[in-house]
């Protein structure tokens, strides 16, 4: 579930990252707005406990592999949404860095799939109004698993989209979807067992640390209009991205392009800021066109003298690329000896 | 398996305590340098191997000055990699076109794109492994703090931090204490998990409690405080201008072409 860096374009990464840190600006303004010191360190155990909890393996339910628990759910349910997009996004940020998760430019993907969805799609929207009425164990349970499979599905939809969109696999869109989504939804159906299971266990021993979830009117209803405020501007973000892209991709994107707008292609304007970004992107070519290895549509001719110039260059290539490999490598060598020899001498004198 | 996990995490927090060249630069310039250096590794085209290569300098280079431990790091990037491994294998089998000829061997253009992520991968992990190897993790956090992110976040990282050893500890005891009443995979359910889960919650909830009294009488007012100071050095912004400069120029210098044609005399 986690994004690589290395199947996410910076274009791709960056807009992600930028969804990401705004919410979680906004979750932290919320958050200060509540004031309410006592957050500060249960916020910080229950991060703690996400990764505790996922030391203690347990038998997945018909197969007989093991499994660990993920938590976004659990925190969105235990803590309310604001905290728990704070909490997850700090879990996911030690991953990234401790554990090598993801990585520095995935993390704001990760954080947008791992901890988006739960706090403010799925809680808000399924488990907070199952569960309104009457809070039962059996409700609690099945809206638990109906909110962990959703919001495993929108992530497992989301790694779709921005590795697609990167322009990192040959996948396409259906056969991408149909390897995610049913692994999702097997383990999106054991998180939400867990979590219920968990939230039930609390309800019975601790009752007092849910009574914000009980009392209806303590708590002030979920804010759609910032939900809607969200999706707007991630929606044109997207449409910005996707006309760059709309260029580059001759068959994959364009279907979805059609059916949303009723033309092949979008219109890029040809003044004004996109025919700036245009020309940067030109100069600096940092959202490349697929440069394809040289020589791969003269392959069949193999004898023309364009093909063999081709071969020449990527000749070149490969020994250059060889000869600055060895020379990082031999210079690192070399180093290290040195520094080990200063070392030693330091020690003895 | 999380156990070794888990142990790992404290060998990085211990390497990163080291003395060394590149722990005395400034967080901020680390952080910023691999940022730029990563965006840089992944805004290649997908067909690009060759000029990845010479980009190694920058792990090389923190590795060795960091004098962090080559075997540990390269064991943790293959232990992270099969998902990048999942989706990569899927290009040369889906896309078969032939790229060019080696010794009379046909290579595909899939295998050249999934050759790209898998140097990709190593580059942009070994990249986030060596920052947390070389630099403190309140070290990282009193950066990114000063970088812009808010401090509501940056106080979670910091507790987040201080309890996982603690609340990691727990649950190990806990495993143990049914590891020794339960014999082969009974006692594993899931069923008879939750409960072990509801206790560390419970636990956990308990702990958080007392130590936020604790923190109260010691004058806790919201907010961690440090008394470390930060300079940004002249030699940290060398170190900056050192690796943004060498990666910029790889990116859009082909340097190997260069050299191979120099050697080749072409």
């Amino acid at each position: 579930m986690h994004m690589a860096d290395a199947l996410l374009s910076p274009a791709v990464g960056g807009l992600f990252w930028a969804g990401s840190a705004g919410t979680l600006a906004y979750s932290a303004g919320k958050i200060k707005e509540a004031s309410d010191e006592k957050l500060v360190p249960l916020m910080g155990v229950m991060g703690a406990f996400v990764f505790a909890a996922q030391m203690i393996n347990f038998t997945i339910p018909g197969t007989g592999s093991s499994g660990h628990f993920a938590g976004g759910m659990l925190l969105a349910i235990l803590l309310g949404p604001y905290p728990a997009f704070l909490v997850m996004a700090s879990v996911l940020t030690v991953q990234a860095l401790f554990f090598a998760d993801g990585g520095l430019l995935a993390l704001g993907a990760n954080i947008w799939n791992m901890a988006f969805y739960p706090c403010f799609v799925a809680y808000p929207l399924i488990y907070r109004p199952l569960v309104k009425k009457k809070m039962t164990p059996g409700r609690i349970t099945a809206a638990a698993i109906a909110a962990s499979v959703v919001s495993l599905e929108l992530g497992a939809l989301s790694v779709v989209i921005e590795t697609l969109l990167s322009g990192i696999t040959d996948l396409t869109f259906g056969t991408f979807l149909l390897l995610m989504l049913p692994v999702h939804l097997a383990i999106g159906l054991v998180e939400g067992l867990v979590t219920a299971g968990i939230v039930n266990f609390v309800r019975a021993q601790r009752p007092e640390v849910l009574e914000h979830e009980e009392g209806e009117g303590k708590r002030k209803s979920f804010p759609v209009r910032g939900l809607v405020l969200t999706f707007l501007v991630l929606a044109i973000l997207t449409g910005g991205i996707l006309s760059w892209y709309a260029s580059e991709y001759p068959d994959g994107l364009e279907w979805s392009i059609e059916k949303v707008t009723g033309k092949t292609e979008l219109e890029a304007p040809e003044k004004g800021v996109h025919a700036i970004f245009q020309k940067v992107q030109e100069k600096t070519a940092l959202l490349p066109d697929y440069s394809l290895p040289p020589g791969r549509e003269g392959a069949s001719a193999a004898t023309s003298p364009e093909t063999s110039e081709k071969v020449g260059t990527s000749l070149s290539g490969v020994v250059g690329s060889l000869i600055v490999l060895a020379a990082v490598v031999l210079s690192a060598g070399a180093v290290k000896i040195v520094r080990r020899k200063r070392s030693g001498r330091a020690e003895g004198g | 398996m999380f156990d070794r996990e888990f142990f790992a995490l404290g060998t990085l927090d211990c390497l990163s305590y080291r003395d060394s060249p590149i722990h005395r630069i400034d967080p901020r310039a680390q952080v910023t340098a691999s940022l730029i250096y990563v965006t840089a590794v992944v805004s290649f085209p997908r067909y690009e191997v060759l000029r990845l290569l010479p980009l190694s300098f920058f792990p090389l280079l923190v590795l060795v000055l960091g004098d962090i431990p080559f075997r540990f790091v390269a064991k943790k990037i293959l232990l992270v990699s099969p998902f990048a491994l999942f989706i990569g294998i899927f290009n040369p089998l889906l896309d078969r076109a032939p790229a060019f000829s080696l010794f009379g061997v046909t290579v595909t253009a899939g295998w050249v794109s999934f050759a790209s992520i898998m140097v990709k991968f190593t580059l942009t992990v070994s990249t986030a492994l060596l920052l947390v190897a070389t630099t403190s993790f309140p070290g990282i956090c009193e950066a990114l703090e000063r970088m812009g992110f808010p401090r509501a976040f940056v106080t979670q990282l910091l507790f987040l931090y201080r309890f996982l050893f603690v609340l990691a500890e727990e649950a190990m005891r806990m495993v143990r204490a049914r590891e020794n009443r339960s014999f082969g995979g009974r006692g594993r359910e899931w069923r008879k998990t939750v409960p072990l889960f509801g206790t560390l919650l419970v636990r956990s909830f308990d702990r958080a409690e007392r130590v936020y009294h604790a923190m109260l009488s010691r004058g806790f007012q919201g907010k961690v405080t440090s008394l470390r100071t930060f300079r940004f050095s002249g030699a940290d912004l060398l170190f900056l201008l050192g690796v943004a400069g060498g990666t910029l120029l790889l990116r859009f210098v082909d340097f190997p072409l260069i050299v191979g044609r120099w050697v080749l005399g072409g």
